[in-house]
């Protein structure tokens, strides 16, 4: 757009502007706001972590807008990348668990709602949902589970994994301090509860360092057998 | 469409409403990665413009996957081996994805392409595969198994599905051996590598073949082509899993992490 001040240059004569031709501009569906997601899974816990800043473009549209959704007593999903899609699909897994356990009595194992997740995704594989996925719960056994999903519902069980858009910067972290990936002569300790949290805590301090969508605040939902606790801790706001 | 009857859901009517939205300039690309009909990558860009910020959303893809029919005397079997790195563009999302899909206790089914277009079609033949016990109270052929996934997926040939498969079983007539792909192709033969990193696996597998093989000695050539692909292949990796098929079913035969071969064969290949 240009107003009469810019279309007449400095001097008072009339610029040209560059023709560029025809430029077509289309409607985007999609649109990206940003946020990092990451779930752990200990011997009777899991953790689901997400920061809570959303954002568009160049703006911050809120900064208390966490990415953890409580689906049962024992699950915990979190959704970044299209937030439109994450609420509509959110909406659509409750109204799921909501009809089996009405017409099945009993509350959906996390096993049973990955598998839900990942046909209820790739339904719209030719319009996907733009989420990236990863649910943190506990199985049947009690042990910890983290199920992580690409926007077509690919799926597979994990012991931690990091989604959104600080994800390619803490994975590598967790490979090697939840893994052990990487590191020779290292005593391979099993995960303790206040460690993971620790743990958890350090990583998206430094993903907030790094990333321009990941800030603001974390929220962490720790599922045990006892039920899920919600912890806010406050992270970089720039 | 005919994917919404397969999940016969109330939700489905989002796609109904949405299934026709063109995407104009932002097309699903589908690309052969290194072989015409070996490779495959699909980039399926789904671009969002928000002032020249694009993000591109991205799958998982990349593999190497490869299955050969072997006999030992009078005995016939067919051996399954694969990688598990699965890649999303450049970034490596998974070095644990299960490639190998346990259809039901004789028959296997491998995946390379896209992942979700593979596990969930596999998956829906499963289903099939189950009707079909239940109705005709015998269990189904692997050519019928693998027609019924063919079949499946030539409604879709066009609109981007990503899947290069191959079903292995054992049946009336001895082992059975099929490649399918979202092509369309469905084409039996004796051995059969698909993936990015097939052509390496090929090499190593027609080099290695014998006319008798023994078990032991077909799982390590098996192991043996994965390990080499993943060598060169940057979009395969992690474990080599093997899986062993024969008169009574499938057996899993070994998980290996690619890095524990590599200093294997490299002590070997020192000593001898």
């Amino acid at each position: 757009m240009f107003s009469t001040q810019q279309a007449f240059g400095n001097n008072g004569k009339m610029k040209y502007y560059h023709n560029t031709g025809p430029v077509e501009h289309r409607f985007s569906p999609y649109t990206f706001n940003g946020g990092t997601v990451l779930a752990v899974a200990g011997e009777d816990f899991a953790i689901v972590a997400s920061d809570t800043r959303l954002s568009e473009g160049y703006s911050i549209h809120t900064r208390d807008s966490p990415k953890c959704y409580k689906l049962t007593d024992t699950t915990v999903i979190g959704c970044s990348g299209f937030h439109g899609d994450c609420l509509t699909l959110t909406k659509i897994i409750d109204a799921r668990l909501k009809m089996y356990k009405h017409s099945n009595n009993k509350m959906m194992t996390s096993n049973a709602i990955a598998a839900m997740l990942s046909t209820i995704l790739y339904g719209r594989r030719f319009f996907p949902y733009y989420v990236y996925n990863i649910i943190g719960g506990l199985d049947e056994e009690g042990k910890g589970a983290v199920y992580s999903f690409d926007p077509v519902g690919s799926y597979q069980r994990d012991t931690y994994k990091a989604g959104g858009s600080a994800s390619a910067m803490l994975q590598p972290l967790l490979d090697n301090q939840i893994g052990f990936k990487n590191m020779e002569g290292v005593q391979h300790v099993p995960l303790t509860q206040e460690k993971a949290t620790r743990l958890v805590k350090d990583v998206f301090i430094s993903a907030a360092e790094r990333d321009v969508y990941t800030g603001d605040a974390l929220r962490l939902c720790v599922v045990t057998k006892e039920g899920i606790k919600e912890e806010t801790f406050s992270l970089r706001k720039d | 469409m005919a994917l919404a009857s397969v999940l016969r859901s109330d939700y489905t009517d989002s796609v109904n409403k949405l299934s026709r939205f063109d995407n104009g300039p932002e097309k699903i690309e589908v690309r052969a990665a290194l072989g015409e009909d070996l490779g495959f990558a699909v980039n399926a860009s789904f671009k969002l413009s928000d002032e020249g910020i694009k993000k591109k959303m991205e799958f998982h893809h990349g593999t190497t996957t490869l299955a050969f029919k072997f006999k030992h005397g009078d005995e016939h079997g067919v051996i399954v081996a694969v990688d598990s790195r699965a890649t999303a563009g450049s970034y490596i999302a998974s070095q644990t994805v299960k490639k190998v899909i346990e259809i039901n206790p004789y028959l296997l089914g491998t995946m390379a392409g896209g992942a979700a277009d593979c596990s969930f079609w596999e998956r829906n033949l499963a289903r099939h595969c189950r009707i079909y016990e239940l109705r005709n109270k015998e269990r189904i052929s692997v050519a019928a198994a693998s027609k019924l996934l063919a079949n499946m997926v030539y409604q879709y040939k066009g609109m981007g599905l990503s899947m290069g498969t191959m079903v292995c079983g054992w049946d009336k007539r001895g082992p059975g051996l099929y490649y399918v792909d979202s092509d369309g192709s469905r084409v039996c033969g004796d051995r059969f590598s698909v993936g990015s990193g097939s052509l390496y696996a090929y090499s190593v597998l027609d080099s290695g073949l014998k006319d008798d093989m023994t078990v032991e000695e077909a799982c390590e050539l098996g192991r043996r082509a994965i390990y080499q692909a993943t060598y060169r292949d940057a979009y395969s990796g992690g474990q080599v899993n093997l899986y062993h098929v024969h008169s009574k079913g499938w057996t899993r035969i070994s998980q290996e992490d690619v890095l524990m071969l590599h200093q294997q064969y490299k002590e070997k290949a020192e000593q001898g």
